[in-house]
């Protein structure tokens, strides 16, 4: 019998890897600085989401619609930019655009008792549609809206001698929020009680605290981050917004979750090696030698296929909360 | 009323009550963009079942959505999330330009074998989510998505490769002649036979057979399946696999049995998104396959009608599938009757 990976041991191979995949690349001729740039950027979205995802959770309530707050979010966050004439109050408003779709979700969950897979599927089939006909109905043109670049949220300049690195407020502040919703659910009451919820709701309901409260306020938080999240793709990104913008993103955030079994530091990290594995197909992508004998459409899969694999291997040995995904209902 | 009638009356009554408030929901999204919503429905529905033409049109719509539902449904009885049937059906769809549009057949056994080689791939792309699940506990709506997307590059690239039509890269090889199947009427083909005699063969699998049966007891109850010796993995394989056959033959729906165009885009324009439709569809439906019939002609009928509410009205057709998402939320809420007879006490 081979005695199963401990956790720590697959970090550190997952670091070794990483820095040899680094290496390879640089050998290559790429620069490190950029792939990363590139890497940060896609893990934005992506840990803003998981983060919430990973607080939604461990109160018990899963949401599989963070694919389509993304979609809705990014729509409306470019509309708001342009009205008010600022990339800032776009992702601001984005993020208070996923909250109400949270508190919606939170409202079909808590007080419908709804099958929360199938909410959440419904929620990300509404986005399917709702998407483009936004995109239509705001600028009458289908599919695809550019905005004026002065209304793109700037990122920070880090000089690096002869160069600069590029890193966006939001990052920061996707990083930060990582760590303050690991402190938050280990360190504090609320953090406990959240946990209960998922874990043992009828305690929770005996010691006095409102479940449905928690869980409520936890899917705000969860639709919150997952719509700033959203908005950062067409406002720090890419600059424009299409109808299938959010490309899957939301569903490998829910991967990350499962990764990192709900703690939200590690979901940081596996939304970083998502994030940067869609970095690097990218940059290898357009390279000379590479793109003539890898198709483009190989590239593209990258992503997904890593996601995959990276399930395939982690999984397992993880706990997640016992009343995870079940309706609470007094007796 | 005897139980037996409201056991029958109940669902039809709360997919009659998700489906008006999903219409009612797209009312007041076309109200906050200034259209109006009456003459916008009106448009719909008497573009989509006011004629014998228009009817046609919205079984040919329902054709595809009738075997994407089966694939959901099917999932659901084992208590699996199956959202596969997106990806599945693009590689049914690639199965159907292979056979039907770059091999010679006969005419007589060609259709038979375009379709059949179509669900088998359909079923092929179904079974790494199912040995995920059995293997390792990948959540299947984690692993379907990927594979959608991957399955999503992959056709692409085989059809802007391999199969693409000779002067025109946008879409492959129209299935040959002999490889089609017969038109009926508008751009309804016999294939919809075929269809409806499949989602009739899954309910007798489900209904009127062992493995049907472990396959609903591992998904009502799984501590009295493991109890009663079912095996769990089985019943996930057999559900994947029915999906994923159930899914290859809606992509074969487009390219054998779709005109104008017979063929699939490279951009999957014209049959994107079916597969998530069908989720919709199969709620409506109970997650029965014969529900799933009657759901899906509704589904057609909103999906065909769509078009003559944006060009009569100019409301975008793809509010049609927000409608959907909305009711497929509302369906969600198992107590959703409960709570309207509660306030309203009828």
């Amino acid at each position: 019998m081979v005695r199963p990976l401990r956790r720590l041991e697959w970090y550190l191979i997952g670091v070794v890897l990483t820095l040899v995949l680094m290496y390879v690349i640089s050998l290559a001729g790429f620069g490190i600085p950029g792939l990363i740039e590139t890497g940060l950027l896609a893990m934005t979205p992506l840990a803003l989401a998981a983060v919430g995802e990973c607080l939604n959770e461990q109160a018990g309530t899963v949401n599989v619609g963070m694919e389509g707050i993304f979609l809705i979010t990014a729509v409306l966050s470019v509309y708001w930019a342009e009205v008010l004439g600022s990339g800032l109050y776009g992702l601001l408003l984005g993020a208070v655009t996923g909250a109400l779709i949270g508190l919606i979700f939170g409202l079909v969950c808590v007080y419908g008792k709804a099958n929360q897979v199938i909410a959440g599927m419904g929620l990300n089939i509404l986005a399917l549609g709702l998407g483009p006909y936004l995109l239509m109905s705001i600028w009458a043109f289908p599919g695809i809206h550019v905005f004026p670049r002065d209304l793109m949220f700037q990122p920070i300049h880090i000089s690096l001698g002869d160069g600069y690195f590029s890193i966006s407020a939001v990052t920061i502040a996707a990083i930060v929020i990582a760590v303050l919703a690991y402190l938050l659910l280990r360190r504090t009451l609320l953090g406990i009680r959240i946990r209960a919820a998922g874990e043992n709701p009828i305690a929770v309901d005996v010691a006095g605290v409102n479940v449905g409260h928690i869980r409520l306020l936890m899917c705000v938080v969860g639709g919150a981050l997952a719509g700033l999240g959203g908005a950062f793709m067409p406002l720090g990104w890419f600059g424009g917004v299409v109808k299938e913008i959010s490309a899957g993103r939301g569903f490998i955030a829910l991967a990350a979750v499962v990764f990192a079994g709900l703690n939200p530091l590690l979901a940081l990290v596996a939304s970083f090696i998502f994030g940067f594995s869609e970095g690097v197909a990218f940059t290898v992508v357009v390279s000379p030698g590479v793109k003539e004998v890898v198709p483009f459409y190989f590239v593209q899969m990258a992503p997904y296929a890593v996601t995959l694999l990276v399930l395939v291997a982690a999984i397992g040995g993880k706990k997640f909360p016992r009343a995870l995904g079940k309706p609470y209902v007094r007796e | 009323m005897s139980k037996r009638l409201v056991a029958m009356v109940r669902p039809v009554a709360e997919s009659g009550i998700a489906v008006v408030i999903g219409l009612v929901a797209g009312a007041f999204l076309m109200l906050a963009f200034g259209y109006d919503p009456i003459r916008a429905y009106a448009a719909l529905f008497v573009g989509a079942f006011g004629s014998t033409a228009g009817i046609l049109e919205s079984l040919a719509f329902a054709m595809p959505l009738m075997v994407t539902a089966v694939t959901f449904a099917v999932g659901v009885r084992a208590a699996l999330f199956n959202i596969g049937a997106e990806g599945q059906m693009y590689l049914g769809a690639m199965g159907a330009i292979i056979v039907g549009s770059a091999m010679l057949l006969p005419a007589g056994v060609h259709p038979a074998a375009a379709t059949l080689f179509a669900m088998c791939l359909g079923a092929l792309w179904a079974l790494p989510a199912a040995i995920l699940k059995i293997w390792r506990g990948v959540h299947e709506v984690v692993s379907t998505i990927m594979l959608n997307w991957i399955a999503f590059w992959f056709v692409t690239y085989l059809v802007r490769t391999y199969f693409g039509e000779p002067g025109r890269a946008e879409r492959a090889i129209p299935a040959l002649a002999t490889a089609r199947y017969p038109v009926i009427g508008e751009t309804l083909t016999a294939m919809i036979f075929v269809v409806v005699a499949f989602c009739v063969a899954v309910a007798i699998l489900l209904w009127r057979t062992g493995i049907g049966f472990e396959l609903r007891l591992v998904g009502d109850n799984p501590e009295a399946a493991k109890y009663a010796g079912a095996s769990s993995s089985r019943a996930i394989l057999v559900s994947f696999l029915v999906g994923g056959l159930a899914a290859g033959l809606a992509g074969a729906t487009q390219i054998l049995g779709r005109p104008p165009s017979w063929t699939l885009y490279a951009t999957m324009g014209n049959i994107l998104n079916l597969g998530f439709d069908g989720i919709g569809v199969a709620l409506i439906g109970r997650n029965h396959p014969i529900g799933g019939i009657f759901a899906a002609i509704f589904y057609g009928g909103l999906a065909h009608g769509g078009r003559f509410m944006e060009y009569n009205v100019g409301v975008a057709s793809e509010l049609v599938d927000g409608i959907n998402g909305i009711i497929v939320i509302a369906l969600a809420m198992p107590e959703i009757v409960a709570i309207i007879r509660r306030r309203r006490e009828w």
